[in-house]
């Protein structure tokens, strides 16, 4: 299935540098987003492809650079701008509040309050218990906090979070890092899922298999630098090792 | 995943102990049933040592209770805002120090300031004399969590030095004198015979509270359906309402038990010029104020901590600080406010206490920190973050009181008290560790 790259894309950014201390964690890297794509981050630990994210999803505030959504400038200095342009993020760690129910992470930030302000935390067990009777029928435990729940339990909380708002762009770093089989073939039904709905998809990996199925495109960063981005139609698995640990573009010698 | 009716409950075991079913069915909090086991525990035992040990039973009365739920205010307002500094994994050691400086500052607003401006007594000194304190608290809180959110100092380090510069402060505007008198409607705020709100008062606040608890359970009830969630069974909603509704008659019940004595009483009808029947004239004390402001903080916390969006960041900045701040949450003024919020109920406290001592004194609050801590503790607060209730912590506040009156009244003495309220501390804190595990 190709991808249709020429409209504007979904997002655009454009030579992103960011660093911290003196270390360019991320320098002059320009990467972009077509509806209905996967496209894969791909580097060692430490070359920048979370930084690079965390810029786009509000956690880090860049130095340098442009981020266009849907060809219009956007300005986002915090995880909520990031949320206004319909960008939402499933981080490595989760980033659930672990005393919390299932419901109370869901929204958090963005709860559902009666007319009188009141949380309603009724309305919001009612909408998860919908949205997780999609993504993973087998979830029960609505009246836990999340540290009770098992990986895969916590990780389908997570990605109900960012689909649940009507996500245009979605990241997801790592999604599958702790998850078992089962789950991970879960996980890769739903991008395909999504990509059919024509969500736009970053998808930070270090598993190289994950990325062939998975993604329509790669772009492989090194020291904080972007190597180069890739079709992965058009390459191999040792293509894309060769950019990891080289650092060198298919097709150099 | 069949049995609908448990969702959210453990795999129910085949044999469940008829007590473990009430639980589930009555969804009551079983650390508040502990508490209050504890709670009961405590009275029972001091009131027995009492009767057996010097032949007289003085903690389960009317009069030693009424008290008990007097003392317990002050302490009782700063321990709810405690909860919410302790959850966000913060500590706020200022707080005595804070109360003294606000009773310092309310001392001298109402009796060296305003008197030569309006008049002494005059209607409105108390209302400017509590809103400069609740003012002046609720600045002092903001630029601690100022410092601690924006300067990045620990709320350890930054509550420390507080303690040590609000007392000296509190020092240098009173000279070291004790201000008094203070003004006759704010001692009403201390609880005296004056200070409470009378058999008739009571029972209308008692009925209120009544109608709430019945208004809870029938809401509860049609909100679950609405949702369609599942029902508790109709008799566990009948045992809570009947148990909620016969829990504030008591109460109504208990302190109209306890009279004025009689000198207040002859000085009363004297002034109102009233005949003492020759039986007696029993006046009911009644509900005294501190203990309804205390009530009316502890409710509207809880609601603040339950039921809105500023408590449900409090306890996702302490569950995991990091991922509130990417769910878009401001953590650094929501610690602002969380510690402005914790200055204004030392204000509070500080009208209550120095209302109660009837003059402002610079030594009033000393140590109050530490009770404040160990009462939200006590109450099953978390040192770690993000667990604790507000309700735990004013139980916490009265099993604190209860102990040390209990331990006046049977006649131990100081040094004792000491030792036993820190043991209980460390103990307490020991036993909802292992509650916490086994309940994992």
């Amino acid at each position: 299935m190709s991808i249709d790259r020429t409209g504007t894309p979904l997002v655009d950014m454009r030579d992103i540098c960011i660093s911290f201390g003196g270390v360019h964690a991320v320098d002059h890297v320009s990467v972009d987003l077509y509806p209905g794509e996967v496209v894969g981050l791909l580097g060692h630990n430490g070359a920048g492809k979370s930084t690079l994210i965390k810029i786009l999803s509000g956690a880090y505030a860049m130095d340098e650079g442009e981020i266009y959504v849907d060809g219009e400038k956007a300005t986002i200095n915090n995880p909520r701008d990031a949320r206004s342009y319909n960008i939402e993020t499933i981080y490595q760690t989760l980033a659930l509040a672990d005393n919390l129910d299932a419901a109370s992470n869901l929204f958090l930030g963005r709860e559902l309050v009666s007319p009188i302000g009141f949380v309603n935390d009724d309305a919001m067990e009612a909408e998860t218990r919908k949205i997780m009777a999609r993504l993973n029928p087998n979830f029960q435990k609505f009246k836990d906090p999340v540290s009770a729940l098992s990986g895969g339990q916590r990780q389908s909380v997570a990605i109900a979070r960012a689909v649940y708002f009507n996500a245009r762009i979605l990241i997801m770093d790592e999604p599958t890092a702790a998850l078992g089989p089962h789950e991970t073939q879960m996980v890769s039904e739903l991008i395909t899922q999504l990509k059919a709905e024509g969500i736009g998809i970053f998808l930070i990996s270090h598993d190289i298999h994950d990325v062939m199925e998975l993604c329509d495109r790669a772009s492989v960063m090194k020291n904080g630098k972007l190597v180069g981005t890739v079709d992965v139609d058009d390459v191999t698995d040792d293509d894309l090792l060769g950019m990891i640990i080289l650092g060198k573009q298919p097709g150099e010698a | 995943m069949t049995d609908t009716s448990q969702s959210g409950g453990p795999a129910a075991p085949a044999a469940k102990g008829p007590v473990a079913r009430f639980i589930q069915a009555t969804e009551l909090d079983t650390r508040l049933l502990g508490m209050l086991g504890a709670l009961a525990l405590i009275w029972v035992g001091f009131h027995m040592y009492g009767a057996l040990v010097n032949g007289f039973g003085a903690f389960l009365t009317p009069r030693n209770l009424w008290n008990l739920s007097v003392q317990t205010s002050s302490i009782g307002i700063m321990a709810c805002g405690m909860v919410l500094v302790i959850v966000t994994r913060h500590i706020d050691l200022s707080v005595g120090s804070v109360l003294g400086f606000c009773a310092i500052i309310m001392g001298v607003t109402q009796v060296w300031l305003l008197p030569q401006l309006l008049g002494l007594e005059h209607w409105a000194i108390w209302i400017i004399t509590v809103f400069v304190g609740l003012i002046t608290g609720t600045l002092i809180g903001a630029f601690h969590g100022y410092l601690i959110a924006y300067l990045s100092i620990p709320a350890f380090i930054v509550t420390l030095g507080g303690l040590l510069a609000w007392r000296g402060a509190g020092f240098l505007v009173a000279r070291g004198e004790t201000i008094s008198p203070v003004d006759s409607t704010f001692r009403l705020l201390g609880g005296t015979a004056e200070g409470a709100i009378g058999a008739t008062g009571s029972w209308v606040v008692g009925l209120i509270g009544v109608a709430a608890v019945l208004a809870s359970v029938v809401m509860g009830r049609r909100q679950r359906v609405t949702h369609g969630f599942a029902l508790r069974p109709l008799w566990a909603d009948w045992f809570i309402a009947v148990a909620g509704s016969a829990a504030m008659i008591g109460a109504v019940l208990l302190v109209n038990a306890y009279y004025w004595p009689r000198g207040i009483v002859r000085r009363y009808a004297a002034a109102e010029g009233i005949e003492i029947p020759p039986e007696g004239l029993f006046i009911s004390y009644g509900f005294a104020i501190p203990v309804l402001i205390l009530l009316a903080v502890g409710i509207i916390m809880t609601l603040i901590m339950s039921r809105t969006r500023f408590g449900r960041y409090v306890y996702a900045i302490g569950g995991n600080p990091e991922a509130a701040a990417l769910a878009g949450i401001n953590t650094k003024w929501m610690t602002v406010k969380i510690f402005a919020l914790m200055g204004f109920l030392a204000g509070l406290s500080a009208a209550v206490a120095s209302a109660r001592l009837g003059s402002a004194t610079n030594a009033l609050g000393t140590l109050d920190e530490l009770y404040v801590i160990a009462a939200a503790v006590i109450g099953g607060t978390s040192l770690a973050g993000g667990v604790g209730t507000i309700y735990g912590a004013i139980l916490g506040a009265v099993v604190m009181q209860s102990l040390q009156t209990g331990m006046v009244l049977i006649g131990f003495d100081a040094a004792i008290q000491q030792i036993v309220v820190g043991s209980v501390l460390v103990l307490a804190v020991y036993l909802d560790n292992l509650y916490r595990r086994s309940s994992k």
